[in-house]
């Protein structure tokens, strides 16, 4: 390593990063752009978070004591909008950026320019799709599924609204062509594809998903903008369309867009239990075929998210079986997460304790996830509380805890100094207890015949309604003292951080001193004594 | 408290859970279908159990004893092509084992042929309308006065003290004991959809198409249940009230009622 070394020493200081507001608005560099992502991402999720409260605020008890029922449709809205396309995948872009050129001995991403626009497109479009709730007819109130006819109805806000999608969506493809090129051409020589670590692997698989149906995602919100404004009747069967066709092109975009949302999450987990178990990740190529099989299996299956839309029973069987056979190539991750910690010596640091947790709660959402498939039972579940336990289980102790373990991970990294351990394991504690407290009971809801996205409830739902109205407002609070625990370590207020940080990571990104160099490997490292990865 | 808790589990899981507090699971229903919706959805759901008790014993007792406070030394393996091939195989097998079920379930539940009764459907914003085909009867079916009432915002009126709060209406569907009951659905402007748990049926209501589904109830009672699909401002408050009542009261009650809409035409 000691050519990596040199060169780090090397960096030409006297250009350096540039001052000020500079630095940041003509940012090429991935790990400045990562953190930017990182930051913005942390920001949307308090927000996301503030409309989940207005929601729990109301739903806590029988009767309407808050906001009017257009505005909770706002709220819910929203939400979706903000946590899906402004706080999840924004994170795991940022943590590529910071990571995937660090771990395959890249000087940075392969088209850093485009890095730029990718990052602050997303300002710009959060920014139009907030500004709708101060409109005319308030924000699009038609849930993130944007279903016409219903959809159509939405005020002066509905153009904004598809205009922030495509943003959103420019961005997220201009940052898979990224990664992909990245991961492609600029891998040190000695890293075969089959030696790259687990996170590079599945953020290439993620990247080509993305490429793949996000044009799907701007293909139907255009179809809605035609019918809206250009006389077209896509969608309205007055003109001969179909309302049913928006919903297959927009799930053919969402089913994979789920998977976009979790696999860099397994890369993560896969990254880190190895780690803290002190053990190589059990099955390596088990584990790259797994979720290449998931990512194939995640573009034929989009239709279980419509069983009582009026389907044929050919394809309610053919959607039914295909859905069921997810759980293989899921089930194989779990196993070998859980080979890995076997037979290990684990110690239990934050990062450690959020991919356990994430292990164990990921794998409750995969089964309320294969109830889901079925069905007959499907039938009664669809539309109901158990969806919505179903997707908060695998979407924020699945996606969520990730990223937080991701952050505990590579923030000394990063920064240079460990962050506060006591409190990030408070964080962990009340994170886990909150989670669980407030979507448990929404399985028992959905079964006694809770419908979704509605702002007041028959009184039999009134009990478990307030238990999970307290875990949401406690685990809101929670996240405050994650705010203050990366604050405080960005401040670099806790103790140095070597190098490797941890008791003998694989990777190369704990070859870099900490905090990383502006530039890291200038000159490709060689990965032939076995560290580049787990 | 978890004595309190475990005891109500398993007191409550048993129970049909419909109207009552702390219900945990799904209803049986009153229908042969619903019974097998609700057996299938126990058998899929004690297969989880089941995995998960394997699974989740596996990891607990790993990280109990494998842990380097413990004295644990970490093992060298990273790979193992039988465990892989087990692992992969017997989660297929199981699958397959709920998938029979599963389908034949289906396919029941889509054979709508020769039904007693036809009602044609149309939801809109927001309430229910119901036709009785070939009996010239058909009707308006909108959340009640007292729930009306009580859902305003500042209302001041305790939704405890409502009866069937935002599950009642001012007119309900009346069917027939043990009669096959079909129903024809669509929308007259955005997506609904129509969900009785007691009878394990939900289907959507689409604008400009007509789907179908189909219901044979097997016991008298009430039953409510809402629209299911987010339809606007007020998709919470469009409920669903079926009254299925015996044979001989289901003739008086059509009799009935088109006689008073005969009234009704004749003083207009």
């Amino acid at each position: 390593m000691s050519s990596a070394a040199a060169d780090v020493q090397h960096t030409d200081d006297h250009h350096g990063p540039a001052k000020g507001w500079r630095r940041w608005l003509y940012a090429t560099n991935h790990k400045d752009i990562g953190t930017m992502y990182l930051v913005f991402s942390l920001v949307m999720f308090l927000v996301g978070g503030l409309m989940a409260l207005v929601i729990r605020s109301e739903l806590m008890t029988p009767g309407l004591q808050f906001v009017h029922p257009e505005f909770f449709n706002q709220m819910t809205t929203m939400h979706a909008l903000i946590m899906v396309f402004g706080a999840v995948m924004p994170a795991f872009v940022g943590l590529a950026n910071w990571m995937i050129p660090m771990m395959i001995g890249a000087p940075d991403m392969a088209l850093p320019r485009m890095n730029n626009w990718s990052f602050w497109i997303l300002p710009v479009a959060f920014s139009l799709l907030l500004s709708t709730l101060l409109m005319q007819g308030g924000a699009p109130a038609s849930g993130w599924t944007m279903y016409p006819p219903l959809v159509l109805q939405t005020g002066d806000a509905f153009p904004f609204l598809i205009f922030s999608v495509h943003l959103m969506g420019v961005s997220s493809i201009m940052g898979a062509i990224n990664v992909i090129v990245t991961i492609l051409n600029l891998r040190t020589p000695d890293m075969t594809l089959l030696k790259m670590p687990m996170f590079v692997w599945t953020w290439l698989i993620t990247a080509y998903l993305l490429i793949a149906v996000m044009p799907v995602l701007a293909g139907a919100v255009t179809m809605l903008l035609t019918d809206q404004f250009f006389g077209t009747s896509f969608f309205l069967a007055a003109g001969g369309g179909d309302p049913v066709m928006f919903q297959h092109i927009f799930w053919f975009f969402g089913h994979p867009e789920v998977y976009i949302m979790i696999l860099p999450a397994f890369g993560v987990v896969s990254e880190i239990i190895p780690t803290f178990a002190r053990k190589p990740l059990f099955g390596h190529d088990s584990m790259v075929y797994a979720a290449s099989s998931i990512a194939f299996l995640s573009f034929i299956v989009w239709a279980h998210h419509m069983f009582t839309v009026g389907m044929p029973l050919t394809g309610q069987l053919f959607f039914m079986f295909a859905t069921m056979l997810i759980a293989v190539p899921t089930g194989v991750k779990v196993f070998n997460w859980t080979a890995t910690m076997w037979r290990g010596a684990m110690t239990f640091e934050t990062p450690m304790l959020f991919s356990l947790a994430f292990l164990f709660l990921f794998t409750i959402g995969g089964f309320s996830g294969l109830m889901l498939a079925v069905v007959p039972s499907d039938i009664q579940y669809h539309d109901s509380y158990f969806v919505v336990a179903h997707f908060h289980y695998v979407l924020v102790p699945g996606s969520i805890f990730a990223i937080m373990a991701a952050v505990y991970y590579w923030l000394p990294k990063w920064t240079g100094h460990m962050y506060n351990e006591a409190l990030g394991k408070l964080h962990f504690w009340l994170s886990t207890i909150f989670v669980n407290v407030t979507f448990f009971p929404m399985h028992f809801l959905g079964l006694a015949g809770m419908p979704r996205r509605i702002p007041d409830y028959s009184t039999q739902f009134a009990d478990f309604n307030v238990i999970a109205s307290i875990g949401a407002i406690g685990f809101g609070l929670s996240q405050l003292l994650f705010v203050y625990v990366v604050v405080q370590c960005a401040r670099r207020t806790g103790a140095e951080a070597s190098s490797e940080v941890w008791d003998s990571p694989k990777g190369l990104e704990w070859t870099v001193p900490s905090p990383a160099p502006y530039h890291t490997f200038n000159e490709p490292p060689t990965v032939a004594d076995g560290r580049a990865f787990s | 408290m978890i004595r309190k808790l475990s005891l109500g589990v398993f007191g409550l899981l048993a129970a049909t859970g419909a109207g009552a507090e702390w219900a945990l699971n799904m209803p049986r229903g009153v229908t042969e279908l619903s019974a097998e919706t609700y057996e299938l959805h126990m058998m899929v759901f004690y297969w989880c159990c089941a995995i998960a008790a394997v699974v989740f014993g596996a990891m607990i007792y790993s990280l109990i004893r494998h842990r380097k406070s413990a004295g644990a030394n970490p093992a060298k393996f990273s790979h193992s092509m039988t465990a892989e091939v087990i692992w992969t195989v017997i989660p297929i097998i199981i699958l397959l084992v709920m998938a029979v079920p599963a389908a034949e379930t289906l396919i029941r539940l889509e054979d709508s042929r020769k039904p007693d009764l036809t009602i044609v459907v149309t939801a809109y914003q927001w309430k229910w309308h119901y036709e009785y085909q070939g009996q010239d009867l058909s009707f308006y079916s909108t959340l009640s006065r007292t729930s009306g009432d009580a859902r305003r915002k500042g209302s001041g009126i305790d939704p405890f003290t409502v009866d069937n709060y935002l599950l009642d209406v001012d007119r309900p569907l009346v069917v027939p004991q043990g009669a096959k009951v079909r129903l024809l659905l669509t929308s007259s402007d955005v997506v609904h959809s129509w969900w009785v748990p007691d009878f394990a049926i939900k289907k959507d209501a689409i604008p400009g198409f007509v789907n179908e589904t189909w219901f044979r109830p097997q016991e008298t009672g009430v039953f409510r249940g809402q629209c299911a699909e987010l339809c606007g401002m007020d998709h919470g408050y469009m409920p669903i009230v079926v009254e299925v009542v015996e044979q001989g009261a289901f003739q008086a009650w059509l009799a009935g009622e088109k006689e008073d809409a005969a009234r009704f035409a004749a003083a207009n």
